[in-house]
Order: C-alpha cells, then sequence, then structure tokens
C-alpha cells in the first residue's frame, strides 16, 4: 500500500508529456543574465565589476549573510553591466550580465563524465563545499541548502528525505534526473546524510513513475541507510510539510520548522547539484528543466545554463510563428500549479527553475468569477486544513488580525482551493496578498 | 366584560408606569456623563466617516478635538476650512487654515503612449497585481489601471477612463480624504493644493528608471533631463533618482517647465491655452 499525505489534495491529470525525452543540452546563450536574488533570503552582493573577464564556475556575487547564497558566472566572457535588469516577472532586480565568449571553465571543476563514488571529504568539509557552491533547493522555493543542513538548536534529525514526488503536472525534470543520474542523486543524498550524521536516508517517489521507483531502488540498494518509499499519485505531495506527513505520517505544527519534527526534506536536483558541487567542485550553474506544451513537437528537457533568457527556449522549442509572434498566450515559469506566469520573455530563467509551460489561450484564460456558495470544496482542497472560503473574504474586508487567527501564514500556495472552486473565486490571489501584507507588517514591528 | 377590559387596562397601565419608575431609576444610577460639546462638534462635522483626518470617523474626530484642546492640527479635509470655523466656533479656538487640496495621479502613462507587453489574467486589483509582478506595461512605477483607487473613494469621486486606462479624479467631488493614496500599491497618487483659480502644475511620472529605459517603455515619462529644474526660477523643482519633483508651496505657476520638457511629462491644468505669438 503506497503512501500519501492525510488532508486535502487534488488529482489533476499530470500530463507528463515529455516524460521520455532524454535531456538534452542547450546552446549556451550569446548573453546571460544572472540575477542576485535567486534564492530565499538576502540578495547577493555583486563582487565583478563592469569589464571583467570571467570564466565558467567563477565566483561573481557573495552571499549577504547567512541566508543568502553566493551566486557563479554561468558562461565565460565579459561582464557587461551591472544593474537593475527586469526580471521574468517584470520585477527590478540587481543582475550581472555577461556577454558570452567561448566556454572557458575554472581549471579546478572536473567536467568529465565520470562518476566518481568514493567519498574522501568530511561533513565539514562537505558543508563548506555547499554552502561555497551556492546551492539553493530546486525545487522550487529556492531556500539556501546550507541553511537547512545547519543543526538548530534542540532540534535533532532522523531522516533525511529525498523528494522525487514532483507532483506538479507537466514538469518532467526531476523524472529524467532520476532515470539518467541516479547514481549521482544518491551519492548526492548521501553526502548531504553524513553533513546531518546518523540519519536515515528516503527517497519519496510518485507511482506514477515507476521506472523511476525501480531503478532509485536498484542504485538504493547499493547503500546501507537509503530506502524508496512509492507514494500514491496526489498534488501537492511535494510540498515539504506534505512530504514529510506521507512518507513519516508526521505533521508540522504552525510556525515551526520542519526540522522539528525530526525530517529534512531535500529536492532530487538539489541532491544532483551538492553530487557535482563536493565530487566534481562545480557550482550551481545549470540545471534541468522542462520545456512543455500540450504541442508535442513542443516537448523538451533541457540542461540549460542559470541566466539564460527565456526567449530563447521558446525559439529553440519553435514557439514562435514565422512572423515572430508566439501562437500561445502564457509562458509559466515552473508547473501550472505554483508555476509564475512570465511576464517578461526577456527576463532569464534562474538556478530554481524547473520548467516553462506553454499554455494556449482556450487552457489558460481564467473564467469569470461568480459567488460562493459555501459548497466547501476548497476547505476539502486544502492540504493545511484552511478555510479558503474565509480567508478569502476577511482578505477582501482587510481583517489582518482575523487573518492571522485563521492561519494565514500556514498557506502554501499550492493552489489546491483555486483549482476545486466551481466559482472561480480568485481565492489564491486574495489571500497571497494578505498573508504577504501581513508578512511585511510583522517584519516592520 | 366590561370588568375584564377594565382589569386588563388598569393592571397594564399600572405595570408600564411601575416599570418606568425602575428604569428611570437605572437610568439615573448608572448615567454616563458625557461632554456635551462633542455632540455640537459631531453636528457641525459633515459626518462622511472617511477616515481622511487620520481618525476612525467623525465621533472619533470629536471626541478627541474637544478632549486635547493643547492639540492644534485638527483639520477635515472633506469639510475644508468653511467646516473647520464652524467647528473651532463650538468651543471658541482658533484653527489654522489650510490650503484646499485634492488627489493627482502621477502618471500619464495612457494606453496609447504606454504599449502592454502582456496580459493580466488575475484577480482585478491593483494590490494583487503589484504583488505578484512587475505589470502590463514595462514601467513598473505606473499606474496599473485596475481600478484599487476607484474602489477606496466613497465619494465616488475617481471613475475609470476606458480610453486612457488611467482614473480620472473629478476636482468638485474630490475631497482629498486620502483614502485612494492608501489603496494605490504603486505610490503614484498624492494630495496637492488645488491652486488659485484651481490652477495648478505637476509632473504626471513617478518612474525611478533611467532616462533611456523610462523613454523605451513609455513616451511621455519624466526622463530625468533637469531641464525644468534649471529653468525654474523659483527653484521649485527637486531632483532625485532620476525623477522631478514640484514642490507645490515653491511654485509660483509661471509655466516655464511645462514649455521645456521634451517629453510633456509637466501637466497644467486649468490655465488659459497659451497665445500663439508664445
Amino acid at each position: 500500500m503506497s503512501k500519501t499525505f492525510s488532508i486535502g489534495g487534488i488529482h489533476p491529470n499530470d500530463r507528463k508529456f515529455s516524460r521520455d525525452h532524454p535531456i538534452e543540452e542547450f546552446p549556451i546563450p550569446k548573453r546571460v543574465f544572472l540575477s542576485m536574488n535567486q534564492h530565499l533570503g538576502m540578495p547577493a552582493v555583486p563582487v565583478v565589476q563592469k569589464g571583467d573577464m570571467v570564466k565558467v564556475g567563477q565566483l561573481i556575487a557573495e552571499p549577504a549573510g547567512f541566508v543568502s547564497a553566493p551566486i557563479h558566472a554561468s558562461v565565460s566572457g565579459t561582464v557587461s553591466d551591472v544593474a537593475l535588469y527586469p526580471d521574468f516577472l517584470g520585477k527590478k532586480v540587481l543582475t550581472v550580465v555577461i556577454d558570452t565568449s567561448g566556454d572557458d571553465w575554472l581549471e579546478s571543476i572536473d567536467r568529465s563524465s565520470e562518476i566518481k563514488h568514493e567519498i574522501t571529504d568530511t561533513p565539514q568539509e562537505i558543508f563548506k563545499k555547499i554552502s561555497e557552491a551556492g546551492i539553493v533547493g530546486l525545487g522550487g522555493a529556492a531556500f539556501p541548502t546550507h541553511v537547512k543542513l545547519t543543526p538548530l538548536e534542540g532540534m535533532k534529525a532522523e531522516y533525511l528525505i529525498l523528494n522525487g514526488a514532483e507532483c506538479e503536472p507537466y514538469l518532467t525534470s526531476d523524472y529524467r534526473l532520476m532515470i539518467e543520474h541516479g547514481q549521482e542523486i544518491l551519492i548526492g543524498g548521501e553526502l548531504m546524510r553524513r553533513v546531518l550524521g546518523d540519519v536515515r536516508g528516503i527517497i519519496g517517489i510518485e507511482e506514477n513513475k515507476p521506472r523511476a521507483i525501480e531503478l532509485m531502488r536498484k542504485h538504493a540498494a547499493h547503500f546501507l541507510q537509503w530506502e524508496v518509499v512509492p507514494l500514491k499519485k496526489r498534488y501537492p505531495q511535494g510540498g515539504e510539510k506534505q512530504l514529510i506527513d506521507a512518507v513519516l505520517g508526521r505533521k508540522v505544527p504552525s510556525f515551526s520548522l520542519p526540522v522539528s519534527t525530526g525530517a529534512v526534506v531535500q529536492n532530487v536536483g538539489t541532491a544532483y547539484a551538492v553530487y557535482e558541487a563536493v565530487q566534481k567542485n562545480k557550482p550551481l550553474i545549470s540545471n534541468v528543466l522542462t520545456v512543455t506544451s500540450s504541442d508535442p513537437s513542443i516537448q523538451r528537457n533541457y540542461h540549460f545554463r542559470t541566466g539564460t533568457p527565456v526567449r530563447e527556449f521558446l525559439n529553440a522549442a519553435g514557439a514562435p510563428e514565422q512572423d515572430g509572434t508566439l501562437r500561445f498566450a502564457k509562458v509559466v515559469n515552473g508547473g501550472p500549479m505554483m508555476g509564475k506566469a512570465v511576464a517578461n520573455l526577456d527576463g532569464a530563467v534562474m538556478k530554481s527553475t524547473s520548467g516553462l509551460l506553454l499554455l494556449t489561450e482556450k487552457e489558460t484564460k481564467r473564467q469569470e468569477p461568480g459567488e460562493c456558495i459555501r459548497c466547501s470544496k476548497c476547505f476539502q482542497a486544502c492540504p493545511m486544513r484552511l478555510q479558503p472560503y474565509l480567508l478569502y473574504q476577511l482578505a477582501l474586508a482587510g481583517r489582518t488580525e482575523a487573518l492571522e487567527e485563521h492561519r494565514v501564514f500556514d498557506c502554501i500556495e499550492c493552489g489546491c482551493c483555486l483549482y476545486s472552486c466551481p466559482a472561480h473565486l480568485p481565492l489564491l490571489d486574495q489571500i497571497r496578498l494578505a498573508r504577504n501584507v501581513s508578512l511585511k507588517n510583522k517584519r516592520k514591528k | 366584560m366590561t370588568s375584564t377590559l377594565l382589569y386588563t387596562i388598569l393592571s397594564l397601565s399600572l405595570l408600564g408606569g411601575l416599570l418606568a419608575v425602575v428604569l428611570y431609576l437605572i437610568a439615573q444610577k448608572f448615567k454616563v456623563q458625557e461632554d456635551p460639546r462633542i455632540d455640537q462638534v459631531l453636528e457641525a462635522l459633515p459626518g462622511a466617516n472617511c477616515g481622511g483626518c487620520g481618525y476612525a470617523g467623525c465621533r472619533a474626530f470629536a471626541e478627541s478635538y474637544v478632549n486635547n484642546p493643547e492639540m492644534t492640527d485638527f483639520f477635515c479635509p472633506v469639510g475644508g476650512n468653511d467646516v473647520m470655523k464652524n467647528v473651532a466656533m463650538v468651543l471658541g479656538r482658533e484653527v489654522k487654515e489650510q490650503v484646499p487640496r485634492l488627489a493627482v495621479l502621477r502618471c500619464n502613462g495612457s494606453c496609447d503612449v504606454r504599449p502592454r507587453l502582456n496580459v493580466y489574467d488575475g484577480s482585478m486589483s491593483c494590490a494583487v497585481a503589484a504583488d505578484l509582478y512587475g505589470g502590463e506595461t514595462g514601467c513598473s512605477y505606473g499606474c496599473l489601471g485596475l481600478g484599487d483607487c476607484v474602489t477606496a473613494c466613497t465619494f465616488d469621486a475617481i471613475h475609470m477612463n476606458p480610453q486612457t486606462c488611467l482614473p480620472e479624479i473629478s476636482e468638485d467631488t474630490c475631497t482629498s480624504c486620502g483614502a485612494c493614496v492608501k489603496a494605490c500599491p504603486r505610490n503614484i497618487l498624492e494630495l496637492r493644493p488645488k491652486g488659485p483659480k484651481n490652477r495648478r502644475i505637476y509632473i504626471a511620472c513617478a518612474s525611478k528608471d533611467k532616462g533611456a529605459v523610462t523613454r523605451k517603455v513609455c513616451t511621455v515619462g519624466c526622463i530625468g533631463c533637469q531641464k525644468c529644474v534649471k529653468e525654474c526660477p523659483f527653484e521649485a523643482i527637486s531632483f532625485a533618482d532620476n525623477l522631478a519633483y514640484i514642490d507645490p508651496s515653491k511654485c509660483r505657476l509661471c509655466r516655464k517647465c511645462t514649455a521645456v520638457c521634451p517629453t510633456g511629462c509637466i501637466l497644467e491644468i486649468n490655465f488659459p491655452p497659451k497665445k500663439s505669438s508664445d
């Protein structure tokens, strides 16, 4: 009997069209835009200036605090600008622009494809390498990985869960990574396991990926402390709190960190990045993303350099017509549930970008909102047991205190309420706003 | 028959009289002493309960006004100087006259001059859109055009103009309560003096981008050339973050700045048209 989380959730059609397309190397772009804000926490501080020559893997920005991450050049060439540029959402972010020339890597980086099994570093050295390589959570939230691996007082990690759920429809980048680089993922997981101390390793994979389960089981057999747990297909299983509930049956209380339940969750992509950073000395300058749509000719998985403009992927995929206009109405950065619409096609993909989803107007157009009939579908779907219809009303009325009383901070923005609402109310839009406003107020205090 | 009627009327009247006495005694015992001037002040206020004065409503304003004689900066923006004179008369106090103000939109980026680069499909609220992304146009400072100010206005003074996609503020109905200023997530609404004969000059742009960037996304934005700053004979125009700002208290409405502005982002309102010989 496969496991799953206990509260709420929905069953969207998984539409993993690109699952059988092997990861292709995406051509190096002529110019990359490296945002200083590719992670949660303080934005990084650039250490290069206009006109500097950089090599692939060279440090271009230092972390601005503990909850922050360094950023490395993803191409070699000349720094042509360090200024505010609009990111893919159209918001202005400090960005380092590099004009590519050649592909000149730092000598310390091991570029061979040979898998290095032997672990020679001590846990302290591994931790140092992870934080210096700028590794962030590649499941989407981009939380700096070294922060999660730092022990907190009074909390002892017992389990390290590698997140291979990939519950977002359409996305297949984690799946391809598990199929093609399963061994590396396990070595990366083992490295993080050693940093955490003697904990048990678990890989959670949804049942709609039987090949990945089978392969990862085969690889895990070589390690003592690792096992693969198949999970039922259900969204949002890949959410950190939901995954802990699904695998261990433990619930993360409000306002506390997941590690308080004894579990640390890392994405399989993050484990691969950790493997590359520790065993190959390669900082996080590339990742795998899915470019997909309902058109069979645009369903790919690419290994890309961070900072590649979104437009390059669309051109490569053949999304524009002959006259240059896009035949899709919306490009989503991420999956259809939690991804954000790309407002600026010249904006760049980031470290944690896991997919670009192209949707036609018919697929994406929102329907006119109606009236709430108190059907409670949103309440049943909410994996955090919130009352979205109530939070929506409170948010419209601007009742901050009542919102906090009803745990608006627990919202994980999974979008289950919006998906299940028969009246097409913009539930998440308003709840997210209320949550962000309250968070800002809280920080001011 | 008659006796039943008589007994009923008698007993009910007696009961009524008794309860009236009880209620009177209770009312005397628990009487709340309130300054009668509060009601008088409340009477003189417009009763809009808009919160423009900084208090929760007209009654809260009246209470505070009566109870804090040492504070002088009370002002009801809706009623203006006339109402404040009446209010002050109740207590025999002085009132500082203030120039009448109204809300102006510091953005002139209508649909024709500021091309849309994407289509917003989310909840129709400026606050939601601003929280989510940079907006439908390339300008991340200008009006989002989803009408949060229209919703916030309790005086029906703001309406969206479908031709320009910008809100328009009615001079006659705007009371300068400031509700729209608070509602705007982009912070581009400003309360400015109405000016003599309702004439005023202001810079209708809030973009802090560099000139080249502004120009690319909007043809009527402030490009930070500082021509107006140099031209102004009264030093009324300050310049910071690639954006000029006219201080209404220093501006003498000479209109020299509007003549030199290359993009026309300085608006002059209610002036007679200039002679063609100029």
